[in-house]
């Protein structure tokens, strides 16, 4: 066993380790922390396999953008230092059963296929080949679905705005709103609490 | 670097399927749901990578399919944030026990 084995089972032990902790904890903010050290895990394991770029990709889409996100919606929507209710021991029973037959099942036909490793080639990717192949308009290129992703994005990122604005009152603009000097002096309350962050952290 | 077999990385990644889908199926609370969707993307992509390495090397189909998953669980959290937001807003709760308008 080489250095390289050990690195790919500690990477896999922490990967699974955190990713357990992480759906079982009852505390919301430290389940955020935990995925986000799966996460991390996880990009460890692109490197490990020498994908530097989706590994980075990896880093900073999920762990500087999404754990972020679910980080600020938990400051949004949860109180500092509540616990979520316990799953009733039933349950956690009759779903520890299905994941543990489900991944019995899957594995068993993993194990018994036999996967055709013939190529035995060093797996190289430069970042070069994956700009060329991304933006190529010939047969293996793909720009038609860089393209479709970019339309997602901005359609997600207008469909967020739409959704995520608040329901106005007839009448009343989003200037009266944020300054609220002038009108009747009836301003709504921001239906968000603040809290604190050395309160959640704890 | 070769002498992890494939079914190791396999094993890994059907974990951590499994380990998302036990969340989904525990779990009432929305944004705890979203993470474990989160796991579950993460296995899809190191199924991809693994099989791009493993077996076909000199391609990069694998290493695409991998960055186009993150961009759209990106955009699906993004979404997914919005509208758990905007529920909270209306109902005090993101329990999904508490949101059955929609049910019938």
């Amino acid at each position: 066993m080489n250095a390289s084995q050990i690195i790919f089972y500690l990477i896999s032990a922490f990967v699974l380790g955190t990713a357990v902790l992480a759906v079982t904890t009852r505390k919301i903010f430290r389940s955020a922390i935990w995925l986000l050290f799966s996460l991390v895990g996880v990009a460890g394991l692109y490197f490990w396999m020498q994908v530097e770029f989706v590994a980075a990709v990896q880093i900073i889409v999920y762990v500087g953008g999404v754990v972020v996100l679910i980080i600020f919606s938990i400051f949004l929507t949860h109180h500092s230092g509540s616990e979520l209710p316990k799953t009733p021991l039933k349950q956690t029973i009759f779903s520890m059963l299905a994941v543990l037959l489900g991944f019995a099942f899957s594995y068993n036909l993993i194990a018994k296929h036999g996967f055709p490793t013939t190529s035995d080639k060093p797996f190289v990717v430069p970042v070069s080949a994956i700009g060329e192949q991304m933006l190529d308009t010939k047969q293996h290129g793909f720009v038609l679905p860089f393209e479709v992703v970019s339309m997602l994005l901005l359609a997600a990122m207008i469909g967020c705005i739409v959704i995520a604005m608040r329901s106005m009152p007839k009448g009343k603009t989003i200037q009266k709103q944020a300054s609220p000097i002038n009108g009747n002096g009836k301003t709504q309350d921001l239906p968000v609490p603040t809290k604190t962050m050395e309160e959640e952290t704890t | 670097m070769n002498s992890i077999p494939l079914t190791h990385i396999l094993f890994v990644s059907t974990a951590l399927f499994f380990i998302g889908m036990y969340g989904l199926f525990t779990r009432r609370n929305l944004i705890t749901m979203l993470m474990s969707i989160e796991l579950i993307l993460n296995s899809v992509n190191i199924n991809f990578v693994a099989f791009n390495k493993y077996m076909y090397p000199d391609k990069l189909n694998g290493v695409f399919f991998s960055l186009f998953i993150i961009t759209v669980a990106a955009a699906e959290a993004a979404v997914a944030i919005a509208i758990i937001i905007n529920l909270y807003r209306s109902h005090r709760s993101i329990d999904v026990e508490d949101t059955t308008e929609m049910k019938y």
